[in-house]
């Protein structure tokens, strides 16, 4: 039998979560500043406009999907970011020597990413209150989404730093995948608002669930019922931890 | 019988890009031993200590340390094993200092400040113990990699070029540590290049080519058993040796060497002649010499002789 460490994925947790926060400018001013701006540019550019169908105040609508853009985008920047550099650099053995098992150190990583991704969120929301007022539906909603979307993303990250050679292959991922994905999954409009195919194609989107039902959770409306997709979110997380366990166990890419 | 420290059996490496690294590599490591495996490039010694490190994959063959299988119960093995690997690199996020705590975590132990501390100062870095890793110099970062592979307490020690590129002052100090570790009852497996300082650590030595072990000895027998023994006796630069003396002294592999003749004494895994019947056989065929000397092989010339690799070097270059 293999015994358990869990002092050590602890320790993995800590030196990952140092790592960002080190670099806080950039892993977590710096998202709350672009949130920011997008706000203070989609104010003047829409005046108070309220969302048909959904009869909210259109800043009112984009804040939390702002939020959980920003929250997908920065659990994956983590976790894709700290296995690459780390195979670049060479650094990624000491990771592989130690007596980690898989699980320890998968779930080392996602709760890292986790906690980046809510306090980005944090960051964003302390950032917009000054500004906007923020009202709360459900914060069960809230937590739930936003940690199965940050829990997805830290293992989608996982996946791409497995996969990767190189930074670019990242970037690649990142700008060709996950952004336009992101952007196109309802943060900026209502899906109603769409011509119905492309109503039909964003059913198809996993970030549109996600985005709908973290939203949900703050203004009380939405294009989907977030109790009833809950199901799909969290069994797309489930899947996406198992296949992060099963390639970190076989050492796809990173053992040769 | 104690356990062996590890032992390794029918090992074999094959690339993705099908190239065999370990042909099928038998190696055993006595509980306090401090065992010497040894190489020429490519012979396939970073690939062992990799697979027993977890950092690459083994393709067929068993290893256990201390008893325990050690692609079974990898957790178990790698709490009590600790690898210096060949390639030098850090995070670049921490200090050393902050390097040994936080591999300390890793392996599940709570940091032993004091033993860190301890780390530091033998190894000559408690200076530099805050500054960021990129500061360090080359011969630094090899020795923080040691402290590094120390900092849980290992019972076993596997170094991979622990020395290269550290300068002898420091180079020394760190085996004096590596010895008192070593009386203290770790095991330590270690590959260099520095073949003399091989032959003056280690009482046992594995020597590996191509993938397989063409020696495994302890240094003592392979020093008195293997290695060659001869006896030079100079007569002078007009020296020859005629065709009938050399035919009278052949039990003795006579060579011609500048002013004088070499002849074999014992060793190469041949009986051993003896001092005085190959000097007798001598005198009374070539008359006495100015000059006696006794030359012995040392573990470097043992170690061509069977990789082989000075030879190669040479044909390749």
């Amino acid at each position: 039998m293999n015994s358990l460490n869990p002092y050590g994925a602890w320790t993995l947790f800590l030196r990952e979560t140092r790592r960002f926060l080190k670099v806080h400018m950039q892993t977590v001013v710096a998202p709350a500043l672009t949130a920011l701006l997008y706000v203070l540019i989609f104010r003047y550019a829409m005046g108070s406009r309220t969302v048909p169908g959904l009869g909210v105040d259109y800043l009112t609508f984009l804040i939390p999907g702002l939020v959980m853009m920003a929250m997908l985008q920065n659990a994956f920047a983590n976790t894709s970011s700290s296995i690459i550099v780390g195979k670049v650099m060479n650094v990624h053995i000491y990771l592989l020597m130690a007596p980690l098992s898989a699980m320890e150190i998968i779930l080392a990583l996602v709760a890292s990413a986790v906690v980046r991704a809510f306090i980005v969120a944090a960051a964003i929301l302390a950032a917009l209150w000054a500004f906007v007022d923020i009202p709360l539906s459900s914060i069960s909603l809230v937590m739930l989404y936003g940690l199965c979307g940050s829990m997805l993303m830290a293992g989608l990250g996982i996946i791409a730093g497995i996969w990767a050679e190189k930074f670019d292959d990242i970037a690649l991922i990142s700008n060709f995948v996950i952004m336009p994905l992101t952007f196109l999954s309802g943060v900026f409009y209502s899906v109603a608002q769409l011509p119905p195919f492309w109503q039909q194609v964003n059913r198809y989107n996993p970030f549109f669930y996600l985005i709908d039902g973290f939203r949900h959770g703050f203004v009380g409306v939405g294009d989907t019922d977030p109790y009833a997709s809950i199901d799909l979110v969290a069994g797309a997380t489930g899947l996406c931890m198992l296949a992060c366990w099963l390639l970190w166990r076989m050492g796809w890419r990173m053992k040769p | 019988m104690n356990e062996a420290a590890l032992q390794v059996l029918g090992l074999r490496k094959v690339y993705a890009n099908g190239k065999t690294a370990l042909a099928g590599v038998d190696l055993q490591v006595a509980q306090g031993a401090f065992h010497a495996l040894l190489g020429p490039n490519g012979a396939g010694k970073s690939t062992l200590i990799n697979i027993l490190a977890d950092t690459v994959r083994p393709t067929s063959g068993l290893a256990k340390m201390l008893g325990r299988d050690v692609f079974r119960e990898r957790s178990w093995c790698k709490r009590h094993l600790g690898v210096v690997p060949q390639e030098v690199a850090f995070d670049p996020f921490f200090s050393p200092v902050e390097i040994l705590r936080i591999t300390s975590g890793l392996f599940g132990c709570r940091p032993d400040e004091s033993w860190i501390r301890e780390l530091l100062e033998r190894l000559g870095l408690a200076e530099h113990a805050y500054k960021n890793t990129r500061q360090l110099s080359g011969g630094m970062r090899r020795r923080l990699l040691v402290a590094q592979a120390l900092v849980h307490r290992p019972a076993l020690v596997v170094l991979d070029e622990p020395t290269a590129g550290v300068d002898v002052e420091l180079r020394r100090s760190l085996w004096s540590f590596m010895r008192e570790l070593n009386r203290s009852g770790t095991t330590i497996l270690l590959t260099t290049h520095y073949l003399e300082e091989a032959e003056q650590l280690c009482d046992h030595v594995t020597i590996i080519d191509g993938g397989q072990v063409v020696a495994d000895r302890s240094m003592r027998e392979l020093m008195e058993v293997v290695a060659g023994r001869y006896l030079f006796l100079g007569y002078g630069d007009a020296f020859e040796l005629s065709e009938a003396d050399a035919r009278a002294l052949s039990a003795f592999r006579p060579r011609v060497m500048s002013g004088g003749v070499c002849l074999h004494l014992g060793g190469q895994g041949g009986e051993d002649l003896g001092f005085h019947r190959v000097y007798e056989a001598a005198v009374s065929r070539l008359g006495i010499p100015r000059k006696v000397e006794i030359r012995q092989e040392d573990l470097e010339d043992v170690f061509i002789r069977l990789t082989g690799h000075a030879r190669k070097e040479k044909s390749t270059s």
